[in-house]
């Protein structure tokens, strides 16, 4: 079947023990050069869709398509594609140079050619000079590299990486989100991104695609993603997220009254609960609301401080807002608010747009 | 260049303090490991130190005839010692045997030299009725051996207190009269084939081991833990069964009537009437040992392969190799350590293994445990099966130290 897709899953099943489903009729596309990440809690199925690229494990039913080709039949040997591992699953009994030949003395590369790519490999992920060195004699960061250009050495049309920074730790983890963004924009390379974390998901890829229960929930990019959630499960496991559930009461044009289980009736933004009646979690984001707003908004409501918790950067605080007793907000450092205690009352406003009414938790 | 001593907080050095706070650990650990030294000390140290100390002493006939070895010191060794010599015999043998206690002194001397058997018990007889006086004179008449230098040198060569001979005739060499070393007669050149038969014995049944359990340690290491349980019990269970009751097992299945050779009748492979001999010989040592030993070499292989990563395999193929250059270039290296560990503990214990090749070898597939066992139990020879059992060791340590020169005791896995 043509398509346009360099990466194509079509309708894709996968079971492991002919009772449950880990990956349900899974649809995804990925163009060439797209830096595309699949995030996820633990047990979502994104990990078994990589697998399942990467030629380890076979769909149960449907079909996975590379550059136009179906690749079911293709052992993952000839499927041409770097992996870099979640430990790395650097070769221990190898140096760092064969560790990097590897891939392209099984190409049978002639040993100049392969000692110039293992060079430009190895520059790319600033490791020269660290040729002769063992895995073991190296730090998580360096074989965290040395993974990365192992998978990149023999110019992969497609690379996938399972967490490959779970292991680092935080500081080590930032720098490397950049230089794996930044090698990703300098050669092209189409990568697929498993990882848990949103906040490297976000930083790094074009676009992301949500997964849960073994589906995508939803496929777009990073900004996108935060700002317009297509349903609660994304809005939860994207960013912070304060939530209101409620009934649709009137629906006109782009807004919608909903009436909280507290009684009070608020205007939001219609997008999963679009007719009267229905269910719906209302969501919305810390920053967006503001308080004792100069500009008119159209939700304005009074809240009691619960707590105040000092971050630096801003403040946070937890209100009793319409019957949530954990409404959170963020309070720039900047600003003149050295007045907020607790047990205080303030005001609080919000615009209808960034209060998305979705489905029902 | 001077360093300043530092002091602990309340003025002692610290190198000092540091060593009366470790000494109390150090004792409680002295203590803990006690016993266990005593036992070793008992049950190991010694008993080797005895079978070396054994394989070399020959203290007993200078002990017998103090007075003759004294006398033969300033002896030229040309022609037939003086009458002095003579005389410091007599007085070593008579009360010797007058106390019928002569007969260690025959057997010792004929192994040095045949002939002193004969000459010895005819002098053990004449010797209560000789004259106090002109000695030399009396044995010349007695028997020929005292008119021959030859049994003089004989004799006088097992004046040393210690004495590797018994190493030489281990293997197939001895002293001539002139203490040249040279090669044992044809017909009793019987221990040279022995040493071969056993390596060679240990050898193979450490390949067929390796071959065997290769794969079924993959197979333990990669299985779901459901059924790695159910194999490795498979396993374990000969381990548990007493090696007498394995070994007795594979005699009834490799008699002429046995199972194994019903099947190979059904399956015409042999006439009825001309059954291969599986046992009493070499194959019978390979088969049964082989089983028995698997084990030891499953576990470390097991152990080992336990511990690589099934992501590296993966890695390798998703690199471009092949299954099998995966498997050659990544998974085998890295199950080496394992093979060094398994091959080494079952070539060491093959290498000195008793009990089946005594029931189910035969004469042909006996091996060299089996002669230090029959020359404690049977022959009484226990110098000589300490020398034996001492090469033995000697053999192991040089195999250990090989072995540490090629893969490095390091690398060592033994689970």
């Amino acid at each position: 079947m043509a398509n346009d897709h360099f990466v194509r899953f079509e309708n894709v099943d996968k079971s492991y023990d002919g009772k449950q489903l880990v990956v349900k009729g899974l649809n995804l596309d990925i163009e060439e050069g797209e830096f595309v990440t699949m995030l996820g809690p633990s047990g979502s199925g994104k990990t078994t869709c990589l697998m399942m690229l990467a030629g380890f494990e076979t769909p149960t039913n449907g079909q996975i398509y590379l550059d136009n080709k179906v690749i079911s039949d293709i052992p993952p040997h000839k499927r041409g594609i770097g992996m870099v591992f979640q430990n790395y699953a650097l070769f221990p009994h190898m140096t760092v140079y064969e560790n990097l030949a590897f891939p392209l003395r099984v190409r049978k590369i002639p040993k100049d050619e392969a000692d110039k790519k293992v060079d430009k490999a190895l520059s790319m992920v600033s490791l020269q000079g660290f040729e002769a060195r063992m895995p073991m004699q190296l730090s998580g960061g360096q074989q965290q590299r040395v993974a990365v250009a192992r998978s990149l050495v023999f110019d992969p049309q497609l690379v996938l990486m399972d967490e490959p920074l779970g292991a680092l730790d935080k500081n080590l983890r930032e720098s490397m989100q950049y230089e794996i963004k930044h090698i990703h924009e300098s050669i092209g390379v189409t990568v697929v991104y498993v990882t848990h974390d949103q906040t490297e998901a976000l930083t790094m890829s074009n676009r992301i695609a949500v997964f849960n229960d073994g589906k995508v929930q939803q496929l777009s990019s990073p900004d996108e993603l935060y700002e317009r959630p297509v349903n609660s499960f994304v809005a939860e496991f994207i960013g912070e997220n304060n939530t209101f559930a409620g009934e649709v009461t009137d629906v006109s044009g782009d807004k919608c009254k909903v009436k909280l289980n507290s009684g009070t009736e608020i205007l939001a933004n219609p997008i999963v609960a679009k007719s009267k009646g229905e269910k719906t979690t209302v969501s919305l984001r810390p920053e967006r609301a503001l308080i004792d707003p100069d500009t008119k908004m159209d939700n304005n409501h009074k809240g009691k401080i619960e707590e105040v918790i000092y971050h630096g950067d801003h403040t946070r605080l937890r209100v009793d807002l319409l019957g949530n007793k954990d409404f959170i907000l963020k309070v720039p450092n900047s600003s003149n608010r050295m007045d907020i205690k607790e047990g205080r009352e303030i005001n609080i406003g919000w615009n209808s747009i960034d209060c998305r009414a979705l489905d029902p938790k | 260049m001077s360093q300043e001593q530092i002091l602990s907080s309340d003025g002692i050095p610290l190198e000092e303090s540091l060593k009366k706070a470790e000494r109390k650990n150090k004792l409680k650990a002295f203590f803990l490991v006690g016993p266990l030294l005593l036992f070793l000390l008992i049950t190991f140290v010694f008993p080797i130190g005895d079978m070396l100390f054994r394989s070399v002493d020959d203290r007993m006939i200078t002990k017998m005839l103090p007075n003759t070895f004294k006398a033969l010191e300033t002896w030229d060794g040309e022609e037939l010692p003086s009458e002095e010599v003579y005389k410091a015999f007599y007085d070593d043998f008579y009360p010797l045997a007058m106390a019928k206690k002569s007969g260690k002194l025959y057997q010792r001397l004929n192994y040095e030299k045949s002939g002193f058997s004969s000459g010895l018990k005819k002098t053990n007889r004449k010797i209560k009725k000789f004259e106090k006086a002109n000695y030399k004179e009396q044995f010349m008449k007695t028997h020929k051996i005292w008119r021959k230098v030859e049994y003089w040198t004989a004799l006088k060569n097992t004046a040393p207190n210690w004495s590797y001979a018994k190493y030489l005739k281990g293997l197939d060499l001895k002293f001539d009269e002139d203490r040249n070393i040279v090669q044992q007669d044809e017909d009793r050149r019987i221990h040279k084939i022995l040493w071969m038969r056993t390596l060679n014995v240990a050898f193979w049944v450490t390949v067929f081991c390796f071959i065997l359990a290769y794969p079924i340690s993959h197979l333990l290491a990669t299985l779901p833990m459901k059924y790695s349980n159910l194999l490795m019990i498979c396993v374990l269970l000969p381990f548990w069964t007493s090696l007498l009751v394995r070994t007795s097992s594979w005699m009834v299945l490799l008699q002429q009537q046995g199972p194994v050779n019903d099947l190979i009748v059904w399956l015409g492979l042999a006439a009825d009437d001309n059954r291969p001999e599986l046992m009493y010989n070499v194959i019978g040592t390979f088969v049964a040992m082989t089983q028995i030993l698997l084990p030891f070499m499953v576990l470390p292989l097991y152990s080992v392969m336990k511990t690589i990563s099934p992501s590296l395999m993966r890695a390798g193929k998703s690199l471009g190799g092949t299954p099998l250059i995966s498997f050659i270039k990544i998974y085998f290296p890295l199950t080496i350590p394992g093979i060094g560990a398994g091959c080494l503990l079952v070539f060491i214990l093959a290498i000195g293994y008793y009990i089946t090749p005594a029931l189910v070898g035969g004469a042909s597939g006996s091996l060299i445990s089996n002669t230090i066992a029959y020359h404690m139990k049977s022959s009484l020879d226990w110098a000589f099966a300490s020398a034996l059992g001492t090469m033995l060791l000697v053999g192991v340590l040089a195999i250990y130290w090989v072995y540490n020169k090629l893969v490095g005791i390091d690398n060592i896995k033994l689970g």
